[in-house]
């Protein structure tokens, strides 16, 4: 490959790096305007938290785990801050800065899930071990070349299913992680207090900015511009120019597609349009594209858009209602089970293997089977992680810290004066 | 002297408002109150449909004379008036006595008419 190509496809990797840094404040702001005003500084804190902890981690010990080489795909050789073992034709220290912003936006989902009565002190524990273990693990399963993506000859994924898992930006190994540890870590926690009446009943607490909130999702969208393209990492030539312009107009597609479900669902089923709702619907919409948004076709994303949008309110509810998890931002359901959902429509919507194109069920087998090994580990993780920390720490804050707010005990400052 | 108190709807502030200053009257007190009353709000939040009993309501506190009372009282009726269920209460009660802090006089003469 010549000189410039390489320097643009370089380019386009950091641009779309900025741009999935960038969803580390649309998380913020997204979580802190759906959670109340007396605890606005702890959840802006833990969003920082997941940066900066994930940033560091993942430099000294996750890329390796997750990029470095082995001989059976499990696991890589950790790195310990040593880039040269990466042999690739982008320049290393800017591939490393790529999967950085991947792994933080996977940790970060968690504490919208959790928001409102975890111990600070857990939650530190909790991302340092996401960015550290959990997701360079499973990412080098797949992303690192590891026996998920393992397309030569004889491996185990081709003689199985005839096809190799894919994930090309993240649904499973970004989204449905993030969201089954926000599930689990919701679960581990219970709910907030108040949440759940004596008579078993949901209630709502309304969050103190739906202004931040909308502005959150906005700039999640904007960033998932290069969450997906960006993912391509590749810009040069007519191929990739090609592929990057497809997956920003499926992205789009779908975002607007699944806002556009959730909001006639809403308005059919409480005869309003909920607003809070359809900001999620528009996250599920970009988190169900994320794995298949090169291989579908844009009438593909947005039948992806529209049921995920669907199935989130659904979810929602169910997750509320019936299982009674208090989840205050929908993280579970926006990314774990549209998460998953993305990942098992692309095998059946992918125009070039999917099973509704003619290409048989090999390819969604994969997906299934994929998908339910990543889902497995994390699931493992989270239970182990959470359960444990709550058996020698504890999770939550005490009842009177809770109710007056994390921000002034946990911190001793209040975002609002 | 007497003190007129009104509960009126928020969204009738700003008329009430004008009406009063067109009137003789030339100060009144104002806050924002909530009540809990049998009128309720249907409201709706990620999923979970529930309602409201807190009622806002602006409070419109004058301390006029006794011979602009029922004036007055007329003003908020004509202009705080939607015909609806939750339009509002007026409550009329006795002042003892009134002083001016600049002055120190006392007496229904400190609140001077405006014309």
């Amino acid at each position: 490959m010549n000189d410039i190509a390489i320097s643009l496809d370089t380019v386009w990797m950091l641009l779309a790096a900025m741009l999935v840094f960038f969803m580390q404040p649309g998380f913020a702001l997204c979580e802190a305007g759906f959670t109340r005003s007396k605890n606005t500084a702890n959840i802006l804190f833990k969003n920082f938290v997941d940066f900066m902890f994930g940033s560091l981690l993942f430099w000294f010990v996750g890329f390796g785990f997750m990029f470095g080489s082995d001989g059976a795909g499990f696991i890589g050789r950790p790195n310990w801050g040593d880039l040269s073992f990466y042999k690739g034709t982008l320049p290393v220290e800017g591939f490393l800065i790529f999967e950085t912003v991947f792994c933080a936006t996977s940790a970060t989902i968690v504490s919208g899930a959790m928001a409102e009565r975890t111990k600070f002190s857990m939650y530190v524990i909790y991302s340092a071990f996401i960015s550290l273990f959990i997701y360079p693990i499973e990412g080098h399963w797949t992303w690192g070349g590891g026996w998920l993506c393992n397309d030569a000859a004889g491996s185990f994924m081709m003689n199985t299913f005839g096809d190799v898992f894919h994930d090309f930006a993240g649904s499973a190994i970004v989204h449905s992680v993030g969201g089954l540890l926000a599930f689990i870590g919701a679960m581990a926690l219970g709910a907030r207090r108040g949440k759940y009446g004596k008579d078993g009943k949901s209630r709502a607490i309304p969050g103190h900015s739906l202004t931040l909130a909308a502005l959150g999702v906005f700039i999640l969208w904007m960033g998932w511009f290069g969450f997906n393209p960006g993912s391509q990492l590749a810009a040069a030539g007519e191929v990739n120019r090609t592929a990057i312009s497809h997956v920003f107009l499926t992205t789009n597609l779908a975002a607007a597609a699944g806002g556009v479900a959730t909001m006639f669902l809403t308005w059919i089923k409480y005869k309003k349009p909920s607003f809070s709702l359809m900001l999620n619907g528009v996250l599920a919409g970009l988190v169900g594209i994320t794995a298949g948004c090169d291989m579908v076709s844009p009438l593909g994303a947005v039948i992806i858009g529209l049921i995920c949008g669907t199935v989130l309110v659904f979810a929602i509810e169910f997750i509320d209602h019936k299982l009674h998890i208090d989840d205050p931002v929908g993280a579970s359901s926006v990314h774990g089970v549209c998460g998953i959902l993305g990942t098992l429509l692309t095998g059946l919507l992918s125009t070039t293997n999917g099973a509704f194109y003619g290409h048989g069920w090999g390819f969604f087998g994969a997906q299934c089977f994929g998908i339910l090994v990543i889902d497995l580990w994390a699931a493992a993780c989270g239970f182990a992680l959470f359960y444990g920390i709550k058996k020698l720490h504890g999770l939550r804050v005490p009842a009177r810290i809770e109710d007056e707010g994390l921000d002034i005990y946990e911190h001793g400052e209040t975002c609002y004066n | 002297m007497k003190k007129i108190e009104a509960i009126i709807r928020k969204t009738k502030f700003e008329e009430v408002k004008e009406a009063l200053l067109n009137s003789d009257i030339n100060w009144f007190e104002y806050h924002d109150v909530h009540g809990i009353g049998q009128s309720r709000q249907e409201r709706i939040y990620r999923g979970v449909q529930y309602s409201t009993d807190v009622i806002e309501r602006v409070a419109i506190t004058i301390v006029c004379r006794d011979q602009f009372v029922q004036p007055t009282v007329n003003v908020i009726i004509d202009t705080a008036n939607t015909g609806e269920v939750g339009d509002g209460r007026i409550f009329v009660s006795d002042i003892i006595d009134t002083w001016s802090i600049r002055t120190g006089e006392h007496g229904d003469t400190v609140l001077r008419d405006k014309k």
